[in-house]
């Protein structure tokens, strides 16, 4: 039961979900949001794109298994993490450079991979219940 | 065997190197003990969970010096030894490194100053042995005996920790030095119990009746292990443990009784065991637990000379029962046999095996000038009067048996068709017996050499000075005894084929231990049948009903207050309507898509309420949360067949009783909880310190990826990891639905 008009517009959702995730994602340290919110929302992205035009082609707008996405994530927040051990503070402290304009930190750096890993541990779930039900019948 | 496979290979260059760091640990030890006899202890410390006073900390006494070197120095010639014995075997390299973790294991033990750190490396010597024993793994006796000599200490070893954390109350630290001068814990209200765990704990490692039967068995491991586990190290943990821990708990009439007894018994029980066994390596093992008896019923007394002993036939045992476990595994190795009956006339063709093993077994038979005659006068000149007469037994029945184990099969007419014909070993299996061999002799010899170390680790007891070493000590009680054990042992050496056991069936305490592992096994059955049955239905009825009544009857026992308050806005009155409509619609049983559609209202509600106290992330993330789990629920629920009831009635209202017991249960929580005004404390920092110290302003978020972001990091592996199993659980389903 294929609808071409609901797979057309999935398609056309996912980028303005992704785009609100990224926008949720960046402004979280100081307005609700985060990466954790962010990372359901592009999730839902997806999870859309799968009901109505299947896995295969999430998939394929994925371009990355999502168990790498997930590890990515997690090796992203663990090098946030770690990196504020190396440099004499505690583990998970937040280190900023003070830019004038630009607020990079390694609490960022350690959201990007919160958003990362939420995206790929919903994702393989999804993917999982998918392929699991083709297959079962 | 050894000298015809002279190429080189990885695995051998790795037993040189052990070998190598083996001695080199050794030499670091000598060059220490100048220190350490001066000073008292070269200590190490370092910082491990500080916030409990557990540290990663060491001590270099006499007392552990004594057995580091020993650990060292025999693990050193056991390497060597080893790369002769099986270089060529395929898994040597993996031997090697077993080997050389244990010995690390057994340093470590001895050099804690920690207890909780010499409980760590206590358990990786029952860890490692395993390993060791079980390293023929596709041996089924070996497995069998690999793993009940594991069980057995790591069950002491589980005894150990809860003693050592008794201690802890009692003494208020850890820390070993401590400990020690803290005047002990003799008088402690704790006493009886830590005494217990503690003994349970050096009883099970050093094979005290009744937990014996572990170490014959362990005669399945590969003889450079028995060599090493025998002599220097593992059953000489529990002996180790309990001259630690003498000033601290000795002294008193449970502790003298106790380990008289045991060690008593296990002495006399043993050397009878000795002589009857056929294989020489099953005799030389029941000769160590003469020897780990000999050394708990002197380590029951306080006095010097007692002590002096003790740790004086610790050397001599270490040196010898080495020693000749070598010779006898080179005598495997060169003839295929280990029959006491069918060994002899071997010095013809193995001459310098046959010499080390009479220099080993001449100390270990206690004759001058050798340590062990030194050793036994002393054991002599130390024991309690009423245990004169078993121990002259005892040492009586070990002079026969180091005639039968190193006498027997060198002397004599020429053997009978062996397995393999009779040739010398290796050097590196020559080595470690002929400087074992020659180490009895010229300790005793020049006793003055050990003097100064049993004098400092004696004089660490905190009893009498150490007795002196003499190899003549005039004409006194000890030398009479000395020659009764000679003409009782050399009667029981004519008489010794006589006695020989028939079979080689379990003892009974093996038989007991089976019979325990099968009642725990079939235990463990019943007990799975009842619990696990594989029914998901029976699953969750099992857990809500056990979480519900533990819930209730908590409640019920501690009556809290419940605040019952009615007054709401009306906005909260039109959701709490909306979610109680959508709890009845999950509960329809037409329709799966109106159950999901039921929870999600619920869930909706809930997280309108939270944007109405303010709390908009949450909300949002509830939001979110609520929409994927619609579209999982969707995803598994929806392929389902349509709903058709099949329970029973009675099932039906068990079910709806389990239902309102959870239901009730979490109701009477929340309202317990909100009775009690809520504690601003954290919240408080958290609004304080939100933007000075993590530059946000968006508390929730800086919690979760600034002040709280390791517990963060935690949640992130476990979404992953839920993902991923998933996956792996429902791939073997779309595998077999493929296949």
């Amino acid at each position: 039961m294929r609808s071409p008009i609901l797979a057309t517009g999935a398609r056309l959702l996912l980028p303005l979900f992704l785009g609100f995730a990224l926008y949720i994602l960046l402004r979280g340290h100081n307005a609700p949001g985060g990466g954790f919110i962010a990372g359901l929302i592009a999730a839902l992205g997806f999870a859309i794109v799968i009901f109505a035009d299947g896995p295969e082609a999430a998939r394929r707008m994925l371009r990355i298994d999502p168990r790498s996405l997930g590890g990515i994530g997690l090796v992203c927040a663990l090098i946030a993490g770690g990196g504020a051990a190396l440099s004499g503070g505690a583990p998970f402290q937040g280190i900023w450079l003070d830019l004038p304009v630009l607020p990079l930190s390694t609490v960022l750096l350690f959201d990007i991979g919160v958003f990362l890993a939420v995206i790929g541990g919903v994702l393989a779930l999804i993917f999982a219940l998918e392929d699991s039900g083709k297959a079962g019948g | 065997m050894a000298q015809d496979k002279s190429g080189f290979s990885l695995s051998r260059a790795a037993g040189y190197l052990a070998a190598a760091v083996a001695f080199a640990l050794f030499a670091a030890l000598f060059a220490l003990a100048g220190a350490v006899l001066t000073t008292g202890a070269v200590l190490f410390d370092l910082a491990w969970v500080p916030s409990l006073g557990i540290g990663l900390s060491f001590m270099l006494d006499p007392l552990a010096l004594i057995f580091a070197a020993l650990i060292t120095g025999i693990g050193g010639l056991i390497f060597l030894y080893a790369t002769g014995y099986m270089g060529d075997h395929p898994q040597f390299g993996r031997f090697v490194l077993f080997l050389f973790l244990f010995m690390l294991s057994m340093l470590g033990l001895v050099l804690a100053r920690d207890l909780i750190t010499l409980f760590v490396f206590w358990e990786l010597t029952s860890l490692t042995s395993y390993l060791l024993i079980g390293f023929s793994h596709d041996d089924p006796k070996a497995r069998r005996n690999a793993l009940q000599a594991m069980l057995v200490t790591a069950g002491g070893g589980l005894a150990l920790l809860a003693g050592f954390i008794l201690i802890g109350f009692a003494a208020g630290s850890y820390d070993l030095a401590v400990i020690l001068q803290g005047g002990g814990l003799q008088t402690s209200p704790l006493y009886g119990a830590i005494l217990t765990l503690v003994l349970l704990g050096a009883f099970t490692k050093s094979a005290q009746i009744p937990f014996h039967f572990w170490l014959p068995n362990a005669m399945a491991a590969p003889t450079p292990v028995s060599a090493y586990l025998h002599s220097a190290t593992m059953v000489k943990a529990g002996v180790y443990l309990l001259a630690r821990l003498h000033p601290a708990l000795s002294g008193t009439g449970a502790w003298e009784i106790t380990l008289t007894l045991a060690g008593g018994a296990t002495a006399l029980f043993a050397s009878v065991m000795a002589i009857r066994q056929r294989d020489l390596k099953q005799a030389l093992a029941w000769t160590t637990l003469m020897a780990l008896g000999v050394l708990v019923l002197f380590l029951a007394q306080g006095t010097g000379v007692a002590l002096t002993a003790a740790l004086t036939f610790l050397i001599v045992h270490a040196l010898y029962k080495a020693a000749l476990f070598m010779v006898v595994g080179a005598v495997d190795h060169g003839t295929g046999s280990r029959d006491v009956t069918a060994l002899r006339g071997l010095r013809r063709a193995m001459p310098l095996t046959a010499v080390s093993a009479l220099l080993a077994a001449v100390s270990m038979a206690g004759l001058p000038p050798f340590l062990g005659w030194i050793g036994k006068e002393l054991l002599y000149a130390g024991v309690t009067p009423w245990l004169v007469l078993p121990l002259l037994a005892a040492n009586a029945l070990i002079f026969a048996v180091a005639g039968v184990v190193a006498l027997r099969p060198f002397w004599g007419a020429p053997p009978g068709p062996l397995p393999r014909e009779p040739h010398e070993a290796g050097w590196q299996m020559l080595a470690g017996p002929v400087v074992l061999g020659v180490a009895g002799l010229v300790f005793g010899l020049m006793p003055g050499l050990l003097q100064p170390l049993l004098d400092a680790a004696v004089m660490g007891f905190g009893a009498a000075p150490a007795a002196e070493l003499h190899l003549w000590a005039g004409v006194n009680l000890p030398l009479a005894l000395s020659f009764a054990t000679f003409g009782l042992g050399g009667l029981l050496f004519l008489a010794a084929p006589r006695l020989l056991a028939r079979g080689t069936d379990l003892s009974f305490a093996d038989r007991c231990w089976d019979r325990l592992l099968a009642g725990l096994a079939s235990f463990a059955t019943c007990l799975t049948r009842v619990i696990q049955s594989g029914r998901l239905s029976r699953y969750l009825t099992l857990s809500f009903l056990t979480a519900g009544l533990v819930t209730l009857v908590t409640l019920a026992a501690k009556r809290p207050l419940l605040a019952v308050d009615f007054t709401a806005p009306l906005p909260l009155w039109v959701i709490a309507g909306f979610m109680l409509g959508g709890a009845a619609l999950a509960l329809t049983p037409h329709s799966r898509i109106a159950n999901i559609a039921g929870i999600g209202t619920v869930g909706i509600g809930v997280a309108l309420i939270f944007l109405i106290f303010g709390a908009p992330d949450v909300a949002v993330t509830q939001l979110m949360v609520e929409c994927l789990s619609a579209v999982l629920f969707g995803i598994a629920l929806l392929r389902l067949p349509g709903i058709t009831e099949r329970r029973s009635p009675r099932r039906r209202a068990l079910h709806w009783g389990i239902a309102g017991i959870v239901g009730l249960s979490v109701t009477l929580i929340l309202l317990a909880i909100t009775a009690h005004p809520p504690d601003r404390q954290l919240a408080t920092y958290f609004e304080e310190n939100s933007f000075s110290l993590a530059h946000g302003l968006n508390i929730v978020n800086v919690i979760l990826v600034d002040f709280r972001a390791f517990d963060t990091f935690g949640e992130l592996t476990v979404v992953l990891l839920a993902g991923i199993g998933a996956w792996a659980l429902l791939k073997r389903r779309i595998g077999r639905a493929r296949g």
